[in-house]
C-alpha cells in the first residue's frame, strides 16, 4: 500500500507523536554535538512559515534557501513547507566562487523558477540584493537572523494544510548555469511513493540511524541524508560537507559513536576516507554498527570498495556493509538498490566486449577484464529497460541507453515543457545513462550526454568552457571540457584543452603556462570546479566534427592518445 | 631554515597537489581563496605538513583565515616547530 499524504501531514503527525524525539543530531566543527528535537524543528520551521506569510509569500509559491549547512536551513526547509510555498535550496557562496558568476548563477535561476522570496544568512543579504532583478518576481528577502520560533504552531491554520498530495512539494537542481535551468519538481506522492518502495529495498527500520555529511542541494543528500530519515521519524546524525571534506575521520568517529547504520557515499568518499584518515582518529572507533554504505551518485569501482573495507575493517567494518545504488533526482531517488540482503554482485567482463562489441560479455583468451559493480535489482515501483538509439529493446547484456518509468518519477522540470517533453519517450524517462542489464540487476558503464561527475557533483561542460573561452588570449569557442577518471581519487577529474588565439602573443617571459594559470583560475572562481590539467594548444589541435562542432569525446581521445605517446617518450 | 620550509611545501604543491612539477608557487600568491588548491587537498596538505615538519594543524584552520599563502603557512609551522 502506498501511503497517500503530504509533507504537511507527515509532520504534524510526528510533532504531535513524539515531540521530544531527537529528530537531527547537528555536528558542527568547533561547537559540541547539537540535538534537535522534533518539536525544535517544527516550531523554528512555524517561525519561518508566520515569516514567509507575513512577507505576502503564497502557498504553491518557490522560496529560495541559500543558507549553510546548519539548523536555520533546516528549519527554513520545512517552514516553507509548512506554508504551502515550494522550497529550494541552494548551494551557498563560497570564499573562492566569484561573486559575478555567483550572481550569474541566481540570476538564470530567477529567471526559469520566478521565486517570490529568497531566505538568507544576514551576511549575504547585500551580496543578493545586487543578484536581485528590479522589477522580477523576488518580492522579499528573508534574514534567518530575523526569524523566530513560534512557541507553539496552530497546524490548521498554516497554509501548507490546503496542500494535496499530487502538488509540487520541492524543486531540485543541480549545479552551474545548465544545471540551474532544470529544476526537477517533485509531489508529495512521488517523495513518499519512493521513500515506501526505497524503505522496503533497504529494509528500513525504527532503530536505524543514518549518519550523512551530504549537502542538502544534491538529491542524494536531500532524500536519503535527509527527508527520508526525518519524514520516517528516524534519527540523523548530520555534518556538513565542509567540516568533513577537512576531516574525513569525523564520519567515522560520528557512526561509532551514534551506532549509525546507513550512510551513502559517492565513489570517491570511498577512496578520500580510505587514504586521508590517521590511524590516531580511529582509535577506539568502532564501526560494526553500520550495516549498510551505500555508494550511489557517480560511476561505482570495484577498487574503491576493496580500499574502503581493507582500511576499516580492523575497527569492525562489515564486508556485508557495503551497498550500492543507481539513483536521480527525477525518480526523487533511487532506481535500483544493491547489496543490501547479499553481497553485491561484481561482474567480471571482457574489455573488449564492452567498448568495441558493446556486449557485457566474459573474456575470451588474453582479453583484459573489467570488474563491474551492479547498483542492484530495480525497487519495486520502477520499471527499468535498456535501449538502441532507435530505443528498441535490447537484449541482456547489451549496453544502450537506460530509461525508467516508475509511480514516482519528476512532475516535470519546473516551468521547462519543453525540457519535459524533450526528457521522456512514450512515458518512459530517458537517463542518458549507458548500462546493461544481468540476472535482472542495472550495470552503468558511462554516459550519452557530455556530462563531468566530479566528486558526485555533476558539471556541464558548457558551462567551463564558456569561462574558459572569456579568458583573454584564448580563441573564444574553442576549448573542450572533459573528465577523465583517477583511479586513485575514485572519480572524475576534469581537464580543459583550450587553443590560443593565432594572433595572441605569450607575455614576455612567459609560455602556456600563464594562459593555463588564468583558466584555472577563472574557471575555479566561476564554476567552484578545480581543474587538474589545462593544456594550451596552438590553433588547428581541436577536431571538429562534420557539421564543425567540436566534438569532446573525439578530442577527449586525441589528448589522452597524446599524453600516453609523451608519457611513453 | 625558513627559505626551506617555503621551498618545500612549494615543491608538494606543485608537484602533488596541482601536477604541475614546474610551476613555482610565489609565496604571496593565494592559495586557497583562489581555489588553486581545492577543498579535496586540504588534508592531503595537513598530513604533509605534519609528516615533513612535525607540526599538527587543526582541521578547523584549513581555510583561507588561518592561511591562505606559502608565507603564511611557512609561518605556522615555524611558529610550532
Amino acid at each position: 500500500m502506498t501511503p497517500v499524504t503530504t509533507f504537511f501531514s507527515r509532520l504534524q503527525h510526528l510533532y504531535e507523536t513524539d515531540p521530544e524525539r531527537t529528530a537531527i543530531i547537528w555536528m558542527h566543527a568547533r561547537e559540541p554535538e547539537h540535538p534537535m528535537t522534533r518539536r525544535d524543528l517544527i516550531r523554528q520551521a512555524a517561525g519561518y512559515a508566520a515569516a514567509l506569510a507575513a512577507a505576502g509569500v503564497r502557498p504553491g509559491e518557490v522560496v529560495i534557501l541559500i543558507l549553510q549547512h546548519s539548523e536555520s536551513l533546516a528549519a527554513a526547509f520545512f517552514g516553507a513547507v509548512l506554508h504551502g510555498a515550494i522550497p529550494s535550496i541552494m548551494p551557498f557562496l563560497t570564499e573562492k566562487l566569484a561573486p559575478d558568476s555567483y550572481r550569474r548563477s541566481l540570476k538564470s535561476l530567477f529567471e526559469v523558477t520566478h521565486p517570490a522570496a529568497v531566505v538568507t544568512y544576514p551576511e549575504f543579504a547585500a551580496e543578493l540584493q545586487d543578484a536581485i532583478p528590479a522589477g522580477g518576481s523576488v518580492r522579499s528577502v528573508l534574514l534567518s537572523s530575523e526569524v523566530a520560533p513560534v512557541p507553539e504552531p496552530d497546524f490548521p491554520a498554516l497554509r501548507g494544510s490546503e496542500r494535496l498530495p499530487g502538488d509540487v512539494v520541492l524543486l531540485q537542481h543541480s549545479s552551474g548555469t545548465t544545471g540551474l535551468q532544470k529544476g526537477v519538481a517533485l509531489s508529495h506522492e512521488a517523495v513518499f511513493r519512493q521513500l515506501a518502495s526505497y524503505g522496503k529495498a533497504i529494509r528500513l527500520a525504527p532503530d536505524d540511524v543514518v549518519v550523512s555529511w551530504l549537502p542538502l542541494y544534491h538529491d542524494m543528500g536531500l532524500i536519503a541524508g535527509f527527508l527520508m530519515p526525518l519524514l520516517s521519524g528516524i534519527p540523523l546524525v548530520l555534518m556538513s560537507p565542509f567540516d568533513w571534506v577537512r576531516a574525513p575521520y569525523k564520519l567515522m568517529q560520528a557512526v561509532s559513536q551514534h551506532r549509525g547504520t546507513l550512510t551513502w557515499l559517492p565513489n570517491f568518499a570511498f577512496n578520500f576516507c580510505a587514504q586521508k584518515i590517521r590511524d590516531r582518529n580511529l582509535e577506539g572507533v568502532d564501526l560494526a554498527s553500520w550495516r549498510a554504505v551505500i555508494n550511489c551518485s557517480e560511476p561505482m569501482h570495484y577498487q574503491s570498495h576493496r580500499l574502503f573495507y581493507e582500511r576499516f575493517r580492523a575497527h569492525g567494518l562489515r564486508e556485508s556493509a557495503l551497498a550500492t545504488s543507481y539513483a536521480m533526482a527525477e525518480n526523487v531517488f533511487a532506481v535500483t538498490q544493491g547489496g543490501i540482503d547479499r553481497a553485491v554482485t561484481v561482474d567480471t567482463i571482457s574489455q573488449r566486449g564492452l567498448l568495441i562489441d558493446r556486449v557485457a560479455r566474459a573474456a575470451a583468451d588474453g582479453e583484459e577484464t573489467m570488474r563491474m559493480l551492479s547498483c542492484g535489482a530495480p525497487l519495486p515501483n520502477v520499471e527499468v529497460r535498456v535501449v538502441d538509439d532507435a530505443r528498441g529493446d535490447l537484449p541482456e547484456r547489451h549496453l544502450g541507453e537506460v530509461m525508467l518509468r516508475s509511480d514516482c518519477m519528476l512532475t516535470g522540470y519546473y516551468r521547462r515543457d519543453d525540457l519535459t517533453e524533450k526528457a521522456f519517450h512514450n512515458g518512459w524517462y530517458l537517463t542518458g545513462d549507458l548500462g546493461y542489464m544481468a540476472d535482472g540487476e542495472v550495470y552503468i558503464t558511462g554516459r550519452k550526454k557530455d556530462l563531468i561527475i566530479v566528486g558526485g557533483k555533476n558539471v556541464y561542460p558548457q558551462d567551463l568552457e564558456s569561462l574558459a573561452s572569456e579568458v583573454p588570449g584564448i580563441h573564444p569557442g574553442r576549448v573542450v571540457a572533459f573528465g577523465v577518471y583517477n583511479e586513485e581519487m575514485g572519480t572524475e577529474e576534469v581537464v580543459i584543452v583550450a587553443e590560443k588565439d593565432a594572433e595572441a602573443e605569450y607575455p614576455a617571459g612567459a609560455g602556456p603556462e600563464a594562459l593555463s594559470n588564468e583558466i584555472r583560475a577563472r574557471v575555479t572562481r566561476g564554476s567552484d570546479i578545480a581543474l587538474r590539467q589545462v593544456a594550451v594548444v596552438e590553433r588547428g589541435w581541436l577536431l571538429k566534427t562534420s557539421s564543425g562542432k567540436i566534438a569532446r569525446s573525439a578530442n577527449r581521445d586525441k589528448f589522452l592518445a597524446g599524453k600516453a605517446v609523451t608519457a611513453g617518450g | 631554515m625558513s627559505d626551506d620550509i617555503e621551498a618545500k611545501v612549494s615543491e608538494y604543491i606543485a608537484g602533488t597537489i596541482l601536477k604541475q612539477p614546474d610551476r613555482a608557487i610565489d609565496p604571496q600568491e593565494k592559495l586557497i581563496s583562489s581555489g588553486l588548491i581545492d577543498s579535496f587537498h586540504l588534508v592531503d596538505l595537513s598530513l604533509y605538513v605534519e609528516d615533513t615538519f612535525g607540526v599538527h594543524l587543526d582541521d578547523t584552520e584549513l581555510n583561507a583565515e588561518s592561511f591562505d599563502t606559502l608565507a603564511a603557512l611557512a609561518a605556522i609551522i615555524r611558529s610550532r616547530q
